[in-house]
This record gives structure tokens, C-alpha cells and sequence, in this order.
């Protein structure tokens, strides 16, 4: 057998090995409900805004507190604690995608990933509103 | 119905066009195959015609659709869709080209015009590879064109056309009267993010980049096809470096500006839509280096197919990831789904099936050379390297392609905690061997190389670079914690490594090249990707957060971040109040407004804590901008030859804020009670008492109430207020209680169990203030100066290889 094969080979089989604890860092996508089992292990939760109950986000007393209410599609809902920055349309979200981990009383959020309904063009719904305001003019 | 207003000619005129650039293409595809094909001399003549008209008429037909494109959208008719959807009147003329890339379509046709650009140039350059290549080209033209088509076949669309009329696209009740033009009296607008001057050249650049990976790819395929195989690499290798550095240069001002007008902080994020561009790239330095291997040696020309191969098919399958909406949930700033999946998919497959169906067909009669290279050689470690850029490259198309096999296979899998830190883990062990390899390689003879040479040249450069490592080291201080002892040992490691690549690749001009620099590409560009890996390495592990909250004056006590122990990012600055931040004392000053957008303009000024040094920084951010609620910020930089200050809005003052009159009321609740304000209600949740109070001054049977009271806007905000009185040796001291944002005081007038009576004052001022992030990137100038070197390193490589190959045609020449 050639050196570089055995060269090739070795490098395979790092490859494969960095795969797999790439593999064993990965989170998963859960639901309110599956994340409550697995509390204090890092998931993403696909969840809307409660937007009955209060964003409690004040920037001069704390700019790096924000709490708020999601539910999710099977009807979980838990109180969100994120401690940075509000992001600043998470009222007019159609969808978050919140990475965290859950602990007993709260989901302790470490990143929001928000989708707007313009937030990144083509989306033709909050454009034509737009329009409409326009044309009411 | 006749609607009055419109102008409809351009649009016609672009059907036209789209359609004939579709047929032009098929003819070209069709007659270039033919040319290929023929085995007589006079049909090959009469079909190269035929293909070469087609391509130029196609070619003509494509740049005719970007006028009329232009056209549209420099006159703001906002009858086409895709003019009233990307820009408005107000729009700088310098956006106006933007618009194009904002949308699918015009980043199609962006990619199309190279395609005919880099054709055209094949057509007067490649001479007898002129048939196969554009057979391919003219083939991937097809494809684009159908990409803009808009075709329907039944009820299936081919494409997304851009001539579009709005009234035909939307269901709105203004497009019942004929007249509806005169009430569209702007554009949606381009977006926000994307009005940057880096947005206006890095996409060209970008695309550039990827339609020019074609070219290897093709003469790849042209060599098995017409069975000249290997002897496709020379004129291959200039057109390989070419698409290498203008793929560089593209990725990294796609970072310039996610650096400038992206509020991630910092050039690189490891987005899906970063990481689909930097893959091609990575394959495509493999493919050069083993192409290299090839000319001096004759191994590796198998791998060197597989990766000009693998290059092109990975850029249609980042074009498949980021134009589908399959990242959606992990992505930033993929495009939105167009209903185009399945044409995307049948892109992708169309090129990668036939590719390597052939290459499994031809790879038996690809020549190898049996004999075994040397560990002393210069290949084995530069296939070594190649392989490793592969290896990199598959590793991060699977970690961002998790969306696609959570579709696949039903899983449910997403990146970890840290997502750049999944990265960023595994990358600096590349980091590490591949800065080492580019230390040594050069000092490496091909075939073997004698031990002694080798020390004798490369003993200097590598007592040098330990000296300056050690210095670095020693007094650099770099001395990133977060992610423990380990990680910091494989950053110093890597920054040894980039550093003896930059000295060794500079000292090798001089050791191997005698000083020639026309003759240096090689080891210019590799100095300059030394630079850039130490760049990365600096600036990102010394990168350090100014805004840390820890002394401003609003932060209660025992609000510390809970749970890292960690104050946290945001700091928020009252306007006028000078707060400390890192090293400056930094006051927000004033603000302004663009006279036509609602874009503010925060006036940032600094003064550095010694008094040697003030600047004014004016981050800005769009308030409330067409649909976009709430603001997106642009960060503004202060430029050091070491380092930036770098800071961008994270929060502003809802600005539609009630400004009812001030007045000062007593108000008597219990405990529980609700009580109205302008803006809300505030329920009293708790009232306590406490004795033994440690603060200052206290005697131990001082008491201290306090009231807490939960606050209600309007606006679904809620705040907790908590007035405090305090009884010290009978006289009572209230300490009022601001909720500033809704302009609310509150004080604890009296106190008995479970009542109490508050006074509350509705402030008229209101108060302004502005929340930011501010951080120091240090030695992020050596990322941009790496790039540059590197590029202009690639730059003299290609000069003296398209000489190479002119006088080695000359004297082809000579000899017949």
C-alpha cells in the first residue's frame, strides 16, 4: 500500500471522527412539552409570541433582560427569558426559533431567530399592505 | 380594460429577449456539440459558425435583458413588478443597480451575463477547445435561461420572469380602475441592509466568481470527452486561478460588508449562505494544487478532475441551498422561496449526474503513475493539503446541510449550542496544518528533495518565525477564555503556524525565486493567506465587548446576568449623560434624520478616559421602515491601523410613546389594587418591611418598605417598580422609583399593612436614550491586507501562466 493512501485513509477516518462529535454536539428541534423532558439540554423551539401577555423589556433599567410569552403549534406555552437585546421587531414576528435550554420555570433563551412576514423581501403580504395604504391615500 | 400610464414596450421587448436568449442558447448548445462531434474539416467550419453566431446572438440577447431591466428600474415604472418591488424613487442612484441582485431573477441574470462575458472570451481564446467547453457553457446557458423564463406549461411556471406586471401578479382592488399608476406613487424599496456600497460591487464580484468555475469544470469534461486527457490542464489553469481569486475576493467582500452593515459583529458567521460560497472555493484551491502536482510530476490527475468537477456542481448545489428556502429556520439571510425547488433541484442534477457518470466512465483511462511519491517530495504534501481542503469543504456541506437531511431523512437535527463554535473547532485544526504545510512546501523539491538542502534553506525562516511566535505570544496576549485551555492552545498553535507561513512564503521569494517577483505568485499569495489566518486568529480571539454593562448607572443591583454571572452586551446611553465604556467616556450627543427616509443618524461622541483622544461615531438606523417595524441598524466603525471601534443600535425608544400631561397624584391602593395611568395600569403586588437593613447608615431597627409595583402599557411592555421608604429613627425618607421608559415616578408616601398611598407623576419630558453594542476588533486590517496579497499573489500567477502557455504554443509552432 502506498504512503499516501495510508495518508488518505487516516485523514478518512479523522474526518469521520470529527463528523460524528459534530454529530454528538448537535441539538434537536423540540416542542414546549418534548424540551420540558430534557431540561438543561440545549434545544430549538419553533414558537410563536404570545402576544396577549406582557414583553417585559425595559432598556433603561436593563437592556440585557427580556422576558416574554411563546406557545408553539401544539399549544405549550412557556415564559422566555433572554438576556440581550430586544430583538427589535419580535412584535411584529410571524415566527421565532428559539435556541435555549428550559429550566423549571422559565426557557432560558440564548438565541431568537426571527422570521418577519418582510423581514427579507419577496414576501409579497407586508408589501401589499403597503400598497393598499397607498392607494387608500 | 385599457389602464392609462403604462409603459409597456420595455417589458415586451424583454419577453422577446428572454425567449430568444432560450433559443439562442439551445442553437449554440446543439451547434457547438456538433462542432465537437464532427470528424470532416468543412463541417466542423460550417457548424462552429452556426454555434458562434448563436452564442453571440445570446449573448447580445442577455445583455439587452439587463438594459431593459435597468431601464425599467432607473425610471421607476413601477407597472413591472420587479421595479415597484426592489427599489423607489428615493433610492440613491448608486442602489440602483442593486436592485437587480436583491431579487432572484437579476442575480440569474447577473450570473448569465458572466457566463456570456467568460463565452465570448473563449470563443476568440481557446481555440481547439473552443467546441467541447462551450458545448457546456452554452448548456449551462440553457439553464439560466430558463431560470428567468417564466414560461407556463400547463400550470407549472418555468422560471420567474422579471417583466412581470404588477397588476397581473396581485389581487389588490386598486387594479379594478384604469388609472390605478397614479396612485402607486412609490416603490416597495430596496432593502434596508442591502443600501451599502459593498452591496453594490460584492455581488458582481461574487458571481463572477462562481459563473467562472464553469470553465474548469468544462475543459475537465472537454478532456475526457475528446480523450486529450491531461493535456486540458494548461489552458485550464489560468482560467482555475482566475475563478480562484475572484471567488476569494467576492467571499471576503460579502465579509467586508456583513462587517459593515450586519449587526452579527464581525466578518464571519458561519451562515449557511457564507458557508455554500467558501465550499466551491476550497475544492477549487484542492483542484489547482493537484493540477500542479500534475504538470510537474504526472500524479493526481485523477483528483484534479473530481475537484474542478466537484467545484462547479457545489456551486449549484449552494445555489439550490440558499435560492430554495430550505434554510430558512437557519439562516439569516437566505433568499425566500420562489416556488422554484424543483427547477433548482433539476439544475443541480442535470450537471451532477452526467459529470460523474462520465468521470466513472473515463476514470480507468485517466493515466496514473504507479510508482509510489516520495514523503520528501513536494506532491505528496500538496496532495496532502488538497485533500484536506476537500475534507474541510465535505465537512462543512454537511454540518449546514442538516436542513436538507432533516428533510430527507425526517430528523429533526439542528446546529448546537454555539453554532460558530461548531466551527470554529473543528476549522482550527485546519487551520494549524494547513498553515504548516504552506510554511514548508515550498522549501520541498518535487519529486524527493535532499534532506540538507531542505534544512539549509528553510533553517533561517523557521528560527526567525519561532523568535516572532515567541514575541507574539509572549506579549500579544492573546488570551481567549471562553472555550477553555484547550481551545486557547490550538489558537496560539495556529498563530505559530500563520506566522511562519507569512515569514517563510515572504523569505522564499528571496531563497527560491532570487528576489524575481513575476516569478513569486505562488508564494506571494501563499504569504498573503499566512496573513489572513493570522488576522482571523487576532481579531477574533481578541475581539473584546466595550459595552459591557457593569458600571452604567441604570443597572440595579443584582441584575447581573444570572445565569453566566456575566454582565451583558447592551449598554444604554441617556442622551447627554456621559457613561463609561471600556476605555472612553462616551456621551450620545444628538441625532438627525435623512431628509427623505426615516433613517437616524446617532451622534456618538467619544472621549477617551486619559482626555489624548475624542471622535464622534454616527451609527444609523431606519425606524419603522415600510413594513419593517421596529429598526434595523446600521453599526459605524472607527478605523486604527490595529485595531476598529465598532458600535451599532440595539434599542431605541418606542417613539409613538404617550405624551399625556404631567401631574403628581396620590393614589391609596391594597395590596392587589389596579390603578390606572395614560399609557396602562400598574397593579401593587407586594409591600414589605424590613428591619436589620446593612446598608449605610442604618440603625438596626431603621426600617425600609418597599412597594412593588408591576407596571402594564399599552403596548404589552411590563416593568417592575419598586419605591422604597425608608424610616431612619423615625423621620421618613421616600426614594422615588422611575419607570423611564414610560415617562412614570413613583414614591412611597405612607405605609400601613396592606395599603399604602403612592404618589405617581406622569414625567412630560420624555427621556431619551439609545441602547448599543460596541466592540474592538483588533488587527482586522491584516484580514483585508491578507486578502489583498493573496489576490494579487493568484493575480501574477496567471499573468506568467498565460505566458507560459503562449511561448509553449510558440514553440509548438517552431517545431512543426
Amino acid at each position: 500500500m502506498k504512503k499516501i493512501h495510508i495518508a488518505l485513509l487516516v485523514l478518512i477516518a479523522i474526518t469521520i471522527a470529527v463528523l460524528i462529535s459534530f454529530m454528538g454536539t448537535l441539538s434537536t428541534y423540540d416542542s414546549v412539552q418534548s424540551a420540558m423532558k430534557k431540561k438543561g439540554k440545549t434545544v430549538s423551539i419553533i414558537a410563536k409570541l404570545d402576544r396577549t401577555q406582557p414583553i417585559e423589556y425595559d432598556a433603561v433599567k436593563n437592556p440585557n433582560f427580556l422576558s416574554f410569552v411563546a406557545f408553539d403549534s401544539l399549544g405549550g406555552n412557556m415564559k422566555v427569558i433572554y438576556r440581550k437585546e430586544k430583538p427589535t421587531n419580535l412584535e411584529h414576528s410571524e415566527r421565532l426559533v428559539l435556541k435555549g435550554k428550559m429550566n423549571d420555570d422559565h426557557f432560558e433563551c440564548s438565541e431568537i431567530l426571527m422570521k418577519c412576514p418582510s423581514k427579507y423581501k419577496d414576501d409579497m403580504n407586508a408589501a401589499k399592505k403597503n400598497l393598499e395604504t397607498t392607494s387608500t391615500q | 380594460m385599457d389602464y392609462t400610464g403604462e409603459h409597456l414596450l420595455p417589458g415586451l421587448l424583454g419577453h422577446f429577449f428572454i425567449t430568444l436568449s432560450l433559443v439562442a442558447s439551445l442553437v449554440a448548445t446543439f451547434a457547438y456539440f456538433k462542432t465537437a462531434q464532427s470528424k470532416n474539416e468543412a463541417d466542423r467550419g460550417s457548424w462552429k459558425a452556426m454555434a458562434r453566431g448563436a452564442f453571440i446572438v445570446e449573448a447580445l440577447s442577455v445583455f439587452a435583458i439587463f438594459g431593459i431591466l435597468f431601464y425599467i428600474i432607473s425610471n421607476h415604472l413601477f407597472e413591472y413588478k420587479y421595479a415597484w418591488q426592489h427599489s423607489s424613487r428615493t433610492l440613491e442612484v448608486k442602489y440602483l443597480l442593486s436592485c437587480f441582485w436583491e431579487g432572484q431573477e437579476g442575480s440569474f441574470l447577473l450570473w448569465s451575463i458572466w457566463h456570456c462575458v467568460l463565452g465570448l472570451i473563449l470563443i476568440r481564446k481557446a481555440r481547439k477547445w473552443e467546441a467541447p467547453v462551450m458545448t457546456v457553457v452554452s448548456f449551462a446557458q440553457i439553464c439560466l435561461a430558463t431560470m428567468i423564463a417564466g414560461i407556463y406549461f400547463f400550470n407549472w411556471r418555468m422560471g420567474s420572469n422579471p417583466f412581470v406586471l404588477l397588476r397581473n401578479e396581485m389581487d389588490a382592488p386598486i387594479f379594478s380602475q384604469p388609472n390605478y399608476l397614479s396612485f402607486i406613487k412609490d416603490g416597495n424599496d430596496l432593502n434596508p441592509l442591502l443600501q451599502n456600497y459593498w452591496m453594490v460591487i460584492h455581488p458582481p464580484v461574487l458571481f463572477l466568481g462562481f459563473a467562472s468555475t464553469i470553465v474548469p469544470f468544462a475543459f475537465a469534461i472537454a478532456g475526457m470527452w475528446k480523450k486529450s486527457i491531461g493535456d486540458w490542464t494548461k489552458p485550464a489553469l489560468p482560467w482555475a486561478l482566475f475563478s480562484a481569486a475572484v471567488l476569494g475576493t467576492g467571499i471576503m467582500m460579502g465579509g467586508r460588508w456583513a462587517y459593515e452593515s450586519l449587526n452579527f459583529g464581525g466578518y464571519w458567521a458561519w451562515d449557511p449562505v457564507e458557508n455554500a460560497s467558501l465550499v466551491p472555493w476550497l475544492t477549487l484551491i484542492g483542484g489547482i494544487h493537484t493540477l500542479l502536482i500534475y504538470k510537474h510530476t504526472g500524479h493526481s490527475l485523477r483528483a484534479t478532475h473530481f475537484l474542478f468537477l466537484i467545484t462547479f456542481n457545489l456551486v449549484l448545489y449552494s445555489t439550490f441551498l440558499t435560492r430554495s428556502g430550505v434554510l430558512g429556520d437557519t439562516s439569516v439571510h437566505a433568499f425566500t422561496d420562489l416556488g422554484m425547488n424543483f427547477q433548482l433541484l433539476a439544475f443541480l442534477f442535470v450537471f451532477l449526474i452526467p459529470s460523474f457518470v462520465f468521470y466513472a466512465i473515463r476514470y480507468k483511462s485517466i493515466p496514473h503513475i504507479v510508482k509510489e511519491e516520495q514523503t520528501s517530495s513536494r506532491e505528496f504534501w500538496m496532495f496532502i493539503g488538497s485533500l484536506i481542503f476537500f475534507l474541510t469543504a465535505l465537512f462543512i456541506t454537511i454540518a449546514t446541510s442538516l436542513p436538507v437531511i432533516n428533510k430527507i431523512f425526517g430528523s429533526n437535527f439542528t446546529i448546537g449550542e454555539d453554532a460558530v463554535f461548531s466551527y470554529n473547532r473543528v476549522i482550527i485544526f485546519v487551520a494549524i496544518i494547513i498553515g504548516l504545510l504552506t510554511a514548508i512546501i515550498q522549501y520541498l523539491k518535487y519529486k524527493q528533495t535532499d534532506p540538507r538542502f531542505f534544512w539549509k534553506r528553510i533553517l533561517v525562516p523557521t528560527i526567525i518565525s519561532l523568535i516572532v511566535s515567541t514575541l507574539v505570544l509572549a506579549f500579544g496576549n492573546i488570551n481567549y477564555q471562553e472555550h477553555g485551555v484547550g481551545f486557547l492552545g490550538a489558537i496560539w498553535f495556529a498563530m505559530v503556524c500563520a506566522i511562519y507561513a507569512i515569514i517563510a512564503n515572504t523569505a522564499y521569494i528571496w531563497i527560491g525565486m532570487k528576489g524575481k517577483l513575476k516569478l513569486s505568485g505562488g508564494s506571494i499569495s501563499h504569504l498573503g493567506f499566512g496573513l489572513m489566518l493570522a488576522g482571523i486568529l487576532i481579531s477574533s480571539s481578541k475581539k473584546e465587548v466595550m459595552s459591557w454593562n457593569t458600571s452604567g448607572i441604570f443597572v440595579q443591583l443584582g441584575e447581573k446576568n444570572k445565569i453566566t454571572g456575566e454582565p451583558g452586551e447592551n449598554l444604554t446611553l441617556v442622551k447627554g449623560l456621559p457613561t463609561t465604556m471600556g476605555s472612553y467616556n462616551v456621551t450620545y450627543e444628538s441625532d438627525s434624520m435623512h431628509p427623505k427616509k426615516p433613517l437616524w443618524y446617532y451622534k456618538i461622541h467619544f472621549k477617551s478616559k486619559t482626555g489624548k483622544e475624542q471622535f464622534t461615531l454616527m451609527p444609523n438606523a431606519f425606524v419603522n421602515y415600510k413594513g419593517n417595524q421596529g429598526l434595523m441598524a446600521n453599526p459605524a466603525a472607527r478605523h486604527y491601523w490595529d485595531h476598529d471601534i465598532f458600535t451599532y443600535i440595539t434599542s431605541l425608544p418606542d417613539p409613538e410613546k404617550n405624551k399625556d400631561t404631567a401631574s403628581f397624584k396620590p393614589q391609596n391602593l391594597k395590596k392587589g389594587d389596579t390603578a390606572f395611568y395614560s399609557n396602562g395600569f400598574y397593579i401593587l403586588e407586594n409591600l414589605t418591611t424590613q428591619t436589620n437593613v446593612p446598608a449605610g447608615g442604618l440603625a438596626p431597627d431603621d426600617k425600609v418598605y418597599t412597594a412593588t409595583i408591576k407596571v402594564f402599557s399599552k403596548n404589552n411592555t411590563s416593568y417592575t417598580s419598586k419605591p422604597f421608604l425608608i424610616n431612619k429613627g423615625g423621620s421618613l425618607y421616600p426614594i422615588q422609583d422611575t419607570v423611564t421608559s414610560e415617562s412614570l415616578i413613583f414614591q412611597l408616601n405612607k405605609i400601613d399593612d396592606n395599603s399604602a398611598e403612592l404618589g405617581v407623576k406622569e414625567s412630560n419630558s420624555m427621556m431619551q436614550y439609545i441602547t448599543l453594542k460596541a466592540y474592538k476588533f483588533p488587527f482586522i486590517n491584516l484580514v483585508w491586507a491578507g486578502v489583498i496579497i493573496m489576490v494579487t499573489g493568484i493575480i501574477i500567477s496567471i499573468v506568467r501562466r498565460v505566458q507560459l502557455n503562449r511561448s509553449g504554443r510558440q514553440i509548438e509552432n517552431l517545431t512543426l
